[in-house]
């Protein structure tokens, strides 16, 4: 028998593979045509010709440029929170076992775990009951609640490959405990926390459906887009808004890729 | 590591004693931060619970008092002449969901949920395989980065890109009609409960994208399950005269199954919960998550939404619990 290494795969797994892959990949790629399509008033394929000029149309868009300030401010901060609270429980899971352990890290993953809709009404349940108004900081509650995991998942990661000597050592050498964050565990995780946090701002970035519970009259970029698919009724726009959508939410998960690759990517998202 | 100012004294006070007069432990760090750090130090407990106040009371305030407050909610009913929810426990909120219509959207979903998964994990398999087994260096990060981008970039663009691809003078019908194959297209739409008049507006369309937007949530399991059976296992198997077909049904497959588990809580999940989808690309027929959003938006009935929502809580429960019970977690 040949051995692993020199083992081929069989033309219809290639393919099968291939076919997966590409239908993972064309309807994407499907939106960057059609950025550029001269059709205003239907989804016609073929396109009956090319044009730059919807950018400039968008462009000059207040109520783009309103959606997407606010997608912005919220996106930063409920990654900022969700990162804070993400190491903090990642470093308390990862250095030590204590009762309620399992439970605490259930509790982490839940908001990702059950549907949206659910964490959506649950928190627009809460508001009613306790008569919270909607704004901005409402959205962010929500985001930053199923924000978390996605930083905790890499900073368990990362802690898990570091050691506790290191701290030991540290704290063993006279360093207080904002000199040993600072200047042994920090650099440790830096990475990782990064990585963690520009896939938060990725996933609050994009996030719609608990959004739609908890933002009121306010207008996120996904929930201006939403209203666009329910009722279309500026498709050029909406083209060209989905592929700044593509490209700013596909930058930071490259960049969240390659800060983690060596070895942490099989801990992070391999169950 | 710069020495901190607090450790001055110590040092001071470790040359003063003789060898037999010095203490064992070394004394305190001075001052707020020194003390603090000590305390930290010496007690896991204390530093645990530093760790964990602002997350724990983070999500348990916020989310699972929003849970609480939303299965509070289900207990109560809303007055059918004023409209006005009554704060009172009850269950009849539970009785309208045994309704046929509410029945009927509650299987339809689960049906639409299970159709998915079993796509998607016969589409997910040939990809993960190859990527656990035969995919090495270049091909392994391009196939991981292949799964991961999918996995993450906008939901809303992934279906907004199959409501331009199904729509009536989109690219599926265009591709139809260059191969010579509108009259099977008119077929299919013209079948009963999965037809309709364009795709976009059918359950095959709503099914589309369903099985799209979720598949990569079901290759990163499969593929991490993969990756953990020995290439020698297939091996034995087909110089024991094995046919490729037994070596999948009897080597391959039980191994892949917890995967397989795993990925497809995640399908049936988010297929369970979702609104969006079947709201943009579908018939006008509800799903649960469809039921939940009218329910507490246009209809204001609020503990009806709630005990909506807590039919797929439930039912996951219940897939998670027999999961569990065939081993499906053992091996993750």
């Amino acid at each position: 028998m040949r051995s692993d290494r020199n083992t081929r795969a069989p033309v219809s797994l290639k393919i099968a593979a291939a076919g997966g892959l590409l239908f993972m990949h064309l309807p994407i790629l499907l939106i960057f045509a059609y950025a550029f399509t001269t059709e205003e008033k239907s989804y016609q394929w073929p396109l009956p010709g090319l044009t730059l000029k919807w950018f400039a149309v968008t462009w000059n868009r207040p109520d783009v440029w309103q959606a997407l300030g606010l997608s912005v401010r919220v996106a930063i901060v409920s990654t900022l929170i969700a990162v804070v609270l993400g190491t903090l429980c990642a470093g308390a899971i990862s250095r030590s076992k204590f009762f309620g352990r399992e439970t605490i890290s259930l509790l982490v993953i839940l908001p990702i775990a059950l549907p949206g809709i659910i964490t959506g009404i649950a928190l627009r349940s809460a508001f009613n009951l306790a008569d919270i108004p909607y704004s901005f900081w409402t959205i962010v509650l929500g985001h930053a609640t199923f924000c978390v995991v996605v930083v905790y998942n890499n900073a368990v990661a990362r802690f898990r490959r570091t050691s506790g000597s290191l701290v030991e050592a540290s704290m063993d050498l006279g360093a207080d405990a904002f000199q040993t964050f600072r200047h042994v565990i920090l650099p440790n995780i830096a990475t990782a926390l990064l990585a963690g946090g520009m896939l938060a701002f990725a996933l609050s970035f994009d996030e719609v459906i608990v959004t739609t519970f908890t933002a009121g009259q306010q207008s996120t970029l996904p929930i201006w887009m939403l209203e666009e698919l329910v009722r279309p009724h500026q498709r050029p726009v909406t083209n060209v808004v989905a592929l700044v959508v593509v490209m700013v939410t596909v930058l930071p998960i490259l960049g969240a890729y390659y800060l983690t690759r060596d070895g942490d990517q099989i801990a992070g998202h391999g169950k | 590591m710069v020495a901190s100012s607090s450790s001055v004294p110590d040092g001071a006070a470790m040359s003063g004693g003789s060898p037999a007069e010095r203490p064992a432990i070394l004394p305190g760090r001075g001052g707020f931060f020194g003390a603090f750090s000590d305390r930290v130090w010496r007690s896991q407990g204390f530093l645990l619970l530093l760790l964990l106040a602002p997350p724990v009371l983070w999500l348990g305030i916020i989310y699972l008092g929003s849970l609480f407050a939303l299965l509070l909610q289900s207990f109560f009913s809303i007055d059918e002449f004023t409209g006005l929810i009554q704060y009172h426990f009850t269950l009849s909120t539970y009785g309208e969901l045994f309704r046929p219509t509410n029945l009927d959207i509650i299987v339809r979903t689960v049906l639409m949920a299970s159709s998915v998964t079993l796509a998607s994990a016969i589409l997910a398999f040939p990809v993960a395989y190859f990527a656990a087994r035969y995919a090495r260096g270049k091909w392994k990060a391009l196939f991981y980065i292949g799964v991961m981008l999918p996995l993450w970039s906008s939901y809303l663009v992934k279906v907004y890109a199959w409501k331009l691809i199904l729509a009536k003078e989109g690219i599926l019908t265009w591709l139809f009609a260059k191969l010579h194959l509108t009259w099977l297209l008119d077929g299919w739409l013209s079948l009963p409960i999965i037809g309709g008049y364009s795709l976009s507006v059918s359950y095959t369309g709503t099914f589309l994208v369903f099985l799209y937007v979720w598949l990569p949530f079901m290759i990163l399991p499969i593929q991490a399950a993969l990756e953990r059976v020995p290439g020698s296992y297939l091996e034995a198997s087909s110089d024991l005269g094995a046919q490729p077909w037994q070596t999948f049904r009897h080597i391959l497959f039980p191994l892949a199954l917890p995967g397989i588990a795993a990925g497809s809580i995640f399908t049936f999940s988010l297929t369970l919960g979702d609104y969006i989808i079947p709201q943009i690309v579908g018939s006008s027929r509800l799903f649960i998550g469809q039921a939940v959003y009218t329910q507490q938006g246009t209809a204001g009935n609020i503990p009806l939404a709630a005990a909506f929502a807590v039919v797929p809580i439930i039912i996951m429960g219940f897939y998670l619990w027999m999961a569990k019970r065939m081993g499906a977690f053992n091996a993750l």
